[in-house]
């Protein structure tokens, strides 16, 4: 552990007028690290990344990217890092290469070094074809690529990425997706927002759960879920077993709370770490005569974590958090 | 250059002066080959400097030129092409108030302040190019101008002095378009802004009629209006019909030093608003 942190927040604040949109935050990045910062709308995310990218001034607390305090380096700062996202900062007029050369030649490349190095992105990020048409004609995925691509001309230590999914239809999504973890995997730092439960799940190592300018969980996907609770088995029964005595055998010779879904012919009980779990309740059934359809052990989606540590759903948090 | 006035100081930075200047200036070039960039694939982003001038031309010579007669003769055509160079000059403000309100609609300005480039340049760049088009806007007056009959009747010197004072007209407008398109950072706005501004300068000034018949309270506003007063010196320094010379005001009476006069004023209110307008953190 003696390479000090890509990105350190200390007690970050930020005051808009009597909102503290950011209240005390904390967050260490690893080098080299995927971390993603997930929360409903208004919990601070695209403050916090704004603030780190040297967009806005911190009201309080510190932060660090690359080894510089973003408030008092800021053009250090800009020299380390790329930004992209939801707001996609591309010229509607210029096509995608001009776009390209011209934030590389503004990030002070030498015109053929940003000329060669554009080419490469858009050959990797599949937006050959469409190079040098202006990029008004372009998709809202390719639009998005593009406004990544800009992002890496420099060749970024440190990557923040705000909401780089929302508004895209799914496949544009998955193939967003599959650029990130590619840009990760070449060893960038990156820090993404999101409101999307699965979209942290899939990309980060690991996830601050953000809630009224506040870090209000941390860890990897997995630890955040065991967090939660561990996981439930769920057992199916026929539409003629009698849902009611089933789970009171259960109780008795397992000694578990058992919930009753009438409705969809299930009943679920609390997994925890003894093993041999759906064996013993199988035997029970068999032995009191009930017949078992399917047996399935569920572990908490992130659904389940965020209600939990915020006490709002997700559903709250964005339109469509699948 | 006015414009130098913004580059960032830098206390961060081990770099020289010198070329802390170099690059400003390269992203200053970067930015405004941008802007023509997009006057090239939206052709029609140059109306205001090319189908505009020819439209009041044709206009004033063709249609109320023949109703229009000026205090002590003169002929109307040459009379009223100076005018239809400060209006053109004038006319950049809008074009740069809608240019910045869309940039920081589009967030591409946010793009721009996450990079590691001079913080003036992106205003600097815009003014620039700007500039060129203005020029452009010049040769179609000129062009149009000696199409419907328009003559210079001095020294090449004194024709370039007077070009050079629409320039810095334009140049001080471009200020004023800027400091308007940062603060209301939407482009329908600043287009509805610069039409409420613009459009009674244009009118209530000595581009189309002579002020002699004006009523005293708006011949007042008139005689004062920077439009005016950039109207006269290019009437003066070309040899056309000035009227106004003989209205005993001090901006008629002496419209070079009143042009140049406005465009300090202009830039003295215009340039610290806009770049602390473009430094305010949030734009929009």
């Amino acid at each position: 552990m003696g390479e000090p942190p890509a990105i350190l927040v200390e007690g970050l604040v930020k005051v808009y007028g009597k909102t503290r949109a950011v209240d005390g935050l904390d967050l260490e990045v690893a080098k080299g690290s995927l971390v993603a910062v997930l929360g409903p709308n208004g919990a601070g995310k695209t403050t916090l990344i704004r603030i780190l990218a040297t967009l806005a001034k911190p009201s309080g607390g510190r932060a660090m990217v690359a080894g510089c305090d973003v408030a008092s380096h800021p053009a250090q700062v800009r020299r380390s890092i790329g930004i992209a996202g939801q707001s996609e900062s591309i010229d509607e007029y210029l096509t995608g290469r001009q776009n390209l050369v011209m934030v590389g030649e503004l990030s002070r490349l030498p015109g053929s070094e940003a000329k060669h190095r554009a080419t490469n992105l858009l050959v990797r990020f599949e937006l050959t074809e469409a190079a040098d048409r202006p990029t008004k004609t372009y998709s809202g995925g390719m639009r998005r690529k593009l406004d990544l691509a800009a992002s890496m001309i420099t060749q970024p230590e440190v990557l923040f990425l705000d909401e780089p999914t929302t508004g895209l239809d799914p496949r544009a999504r998955m193939g967003m997706w599959q650029l990130i973890r590619e840009l990760g995997e070449a060893g960038t730092t990156i820090l993404l927002t999101t409101q999307y439960l699965d979209e942290a799940d899939q990309l980060a190592h690991n996830i601050a759960v953000v809630d009224s300018g506040k870090v209000i969980a941390w860890g990897s996907p997995n630890q955040l879920k065991t967090q939660v609770g561990g996981a439930v088995l769920e057992v199916t029964l026929p539409e003629s077993a009698d849902l009611e005595e089933a789970a009171a055998l259960l109780r008795r010779d397992l000694s578990k709370s058992v919930t009753v879904d009438q409705r969809r012919y299930k009943l679920t009980l609390p997994s925890t770490e003894q093993t041999g779990l759906a064996t013993r309740v199988i035997r029970t059934l068999d032995a009191g005569g009930v017949l078992v359809d399917d047996v399935t052990v569920r572990r908490p989606a992130l659904d389940d974590v965020f209600m939990t540590l915020t006490g709002h759903g997700a559903e709250e948090a964005g339109e469509d958090a699948a | 250059m006015s414009a130098l006035a913004v580059v960032e100081p830098t206390h961060t930075t081990g770099e020289s002066g010198l070329s802390r200047i170099l690059w400003f200036l390269k992203d200053v070039f970067v930015l405004s080959r941008r802007s023509l960039v997009h006057v090239i694939r939206d052709p029609a982003q140059l109306a205001d400097v090319t189908i505009q001038p020819i439209m009041f031309v044709v206009l004033f010579t063709f249609v109320f030129g023949s109703a229009i007669h000026l205090p002590g003769g003169g002929n109307y055509h040459e009379y009223v092409v100076a005018g239809i160079f400060g209006i053109t000059m004038g006319g950049a403000a809008p074009g740069v108030a809608v240019g910045l309100a869309n940039d920081i609609q589009s967030g591409i300005i946010d793009r721009f302040r996450s990079l590691p480039m001079s913080r003036g340049a992106v205003l600097a760049g815009r003014l620039t190019a700007d500039l060129l088009t203005a020029c452009l806007g010049l040769l179609v007056v000129v062009a149009v101008g000696l199409a419907v009959g328009w003559r210079v009747h001095t020294a090449p010197q004194d024709v370039a002095a007077g070009f050079a004072l629409a320039l810095l007209f334009n140049y001080a407008m471009s200020w004023a378009g800027a400091a308007a398109g940062l603060w209301l950072h939407n482009p329908e706005s600043a287009q509805a802004m610069a039409f409420v501004v613009f459009f009674p300068m244009i009118f209530v000034s000595n581009a189309f009629v002579a002020l002699q018949n004006m009523p005293v309270w708006l011949r007042v506003i008139a005689e004062w209006n920077p439009l005016s007063t950039v109207t006269a010196s290019c009437r003066e320094l070309f040899g056309n019909p000035n009227p106004g010379a003989s209205v005993h005001v001090w901006p008629l009476q002496h419209p070079e030093l009143a042009t140049i006069f406005w465009a300090i004023a202009l830039m003295l209110v215009f340039v610290p608003i806009s770049i602390g307008l473009y430094r305010r953190e949030n734009l929009t």
